[in-house]
């Protein structure tokens, strides 16, 4: 689970948290006796026909200027994040 | 000392306090207390002088921008602030700041409101106690060997120990209105999609939702006026016009009826809370309300629910702290390993397990069992409401089921802390507003929240009912 999650645990927290999520998902497993048949599942409690926006960038002057966001980078360049290489 | 802020507005308005005297008397207050309690992760103090300043010369010309103008107030630190750190007390989220101001942030500078700091809260919103979080603990005013609650204990602590007079926070299972339980001032989670999200950082989407924190009704219901309403950048954000809240508190009470909820007085229910509790259903029987029990029978499921809803939530909205784009970025020598290594690094206990029990949910072979059997009884919580709703105005409620607990003492033992959120949690798998007021003190002097759930977009019902239990004067801690 914790490589899905993209986590490197130590063998310390790999032992505590796999007792502490033992106990929460016994506890959840009480949800097997809730009779759920016929009961359409409910994802979202907001009101309903919210309309999308348009899937299309917004006018230059409503972005965020590019430096601005790549200022928060822990590397970049000009242009672009950089991240460690990806291919031997 | 920093009166209550329905009474600040009005004392701002007939000119018997300035802004730039007000700000002095917070910043003070803050200076002197935070060493003890410590809600404030850090002060905005040069642009809160400037906003000062700004709202004493149009008070004083006359030209007042509304009832918040002048007014300090706090952030939780999972808002963004241009030019403010913002941290949401992760340290993976540490030297982040933001180029933009969340949506409310923008609205309250747009009323006056002089924002004066960030406020400490549990990482990623996710604990009920204050104590996940990277940057210290916060301490309840009333008992500093206690914790304020959370997830957002460092704008409920501001609150109460009278730094400042409103704060914003975020609620996705109680963590406003817990908090303004454990430390006896009142707090609202409003309907899902009354209040804008942009620019708030995300823990479970489809539960989180912004509100306020003030001593009185009024300053809650004056906050809320400043920042509902809809929002080109939140699509969940409603569309519906944004009633006068203040002005609802005129209206009396007598008349509406109020459900009680059987399961909401059960085991674990501490004696003196459910006595305070029942106090202020006298309160409100007093004025003219007809209480009557009722039954929501799903609700002893909804822990279980949310516990899977909103980690799965969680563990999809927390991918995006990779170290890429912002915050924290382990050494490391390859892609994947600086991934890991990163999330190792900047999460904490809670907020990892959390993002495990999640990713386990979502996962191929568990989806069926976990996700969605939990999305089919937050639909049955739903309709218990639904339901309750056809006879009743509004749910009344013990917030949280004891008073402010000690430091330290759930913080091994996630279960017992998840169970603090009890009775708020459903508010937020149904997406109704629920408020928590002050209802009185146990023997021990801690504070005691009694809480209303209301109709879909009915906040002012909520607020008038709360205006009818909150006492008529306000003890200050020590």
């Amino acid at each position: 689970m914790a490589r899905l999650a993209r986590l490197s645990l130590s063998p310390e927290e790999e032992e505590r948290f796999a007792a502490q999520l033992g106990h929460v998902l016994e506890y959840i497993e009480r949800l097997e006796q809730v009779d759920v048949s016929g009961v359409e599942p409910l994802s979202f409690a907001g009101e309903a026909g919210l309309p999308l926006r348009a899937d299309a960038p917004r006018p230059a002057e409503q972005q965020l200027p590019r430096e601005k966001v790549l200022a928060q980078a822990p590397q970049h360049d000009a242009q672009a994040f950089l991240v460690p290489r990806i291919i031997e | 000392m920093i009166a209550p802020l329905g009474q600040l507005s009005l004392a701002l308005a007939r000119g018997e306090v300035t802004p730039t005297a007000l700000l002095e008397e917070s910043l003070s207050r803050i200076r002197a207390l935070d060493p003890q309690v410590h809600p404030f992760m850090r002060l905005t103090e040069p642009q809160a002088q400037a906003a000062a300043r700004a709202a004493s010369a149009r008070r004083a010309a006359g030209k007042a921008l509304g009832p918040l103008d002048g007014v300090p107030v706090g952030l939780k630190d999972i808002f963004c602030m241009e030019g403010v750190e913002t941290t949401a007390g992760s340290k993976i989220l540490q030297g982040y700041v933001p180029p933009y101001d969340a949506t409310v942030v923008r609205k309250l500078k747009e009323a006056g409101a002089v924002i004066v700091g960030k406020l400490n809260m549990d990482e990623f919103a996710m604990g009920s106690s204050t104590e996940n979080s990277a940057y210290g603990v916060t301490r309840n005013p009333w008992d500093l060997e206690r914790t304020p609650g959370g997830s957002s204990g460092g704008s409920a602590a501001a609150v109460a120990a009278r730094m400042v007079p409103g704060a914003l926070g975020t609620d996705t299972g109680g963590s406003i209105r817990q908090p303004a339980a454990m430390v006896g001032c009142a707090g609202m989670k409003p309907t899902y999609g009354r209040v804008s999200r942009f620019g708030v950082i995300a823990f479970a989407s489809s539960l989180d939702q912004v509100g306020p924190f003030a001593q009185d009704v009024r300053g809650v219901a004056l906050l809320l006026q400043a920042i509902a309403g809809h929002d080109d950048n939140d699509q969940t954000s409603s569309a519906r016009p944004v009633p006068d809240y203040a002005a609802a508190l005129e209206r009396r009470v007598a008349g509406l009826r109020v459900g009680v909820p059987r399961e909401y007085f059960g085991e674990g229910l501490a004696p003196e809370v459910a006595a305070l509790v029942r106090a202020g259903i006298e309160k409100l029987r007093g004025a003219g309300c007809s209480i009557s029990e009722i039954s929501l029978p799903n609700s002893p499921h909804a822990i279980a629910t949310y516990y899977i809803v909103a980690t799965a939530e969680a563990s999809s909205n927390l991918a995006r702290y990779d170290g890429v784009r912002y915050g924290h970025r382990a050494k490391a020598g390859q892609l994947l390993e600086m991934y890991e290594r990163t999330r190792a690094e900047g999460f904490g206990a809670e907020v990892k397990r959390r993002i495990m029990l999640g990713t386990y949910a979502l996962s191929a072979g568990y989806y069926d069992a976990y996700y969605l059997r939990a999305q089919k009884v937050r639909a049955l919580i739903r309709r218990d409401f639904d339901n309750a709703f056809t006879m009743v105005d509004a749910v009344l409620s013990p917030t949280s089921p004891t008073t402010a607990f000690k430091l330290g003492e759930r913080t091994d033992d996630p279960l017992a802390m998840y169970l603090s959120d009890v009775y708020t949690v459903p508010a937020n798998l149904a997406g109704l507003p629920g408020i928590s007021v002050p209802c009185g003190f146990d023997s021990s002097k801690l504070p005691v929240g009694l809480q209303l759930i209301g109709k879909p977009f009915d906040e002012e019902t909520l607020l008038r009912l709360a205006h009818a239990v909150e006492p008529e004067k306000f003890e200050e801690p020590r």
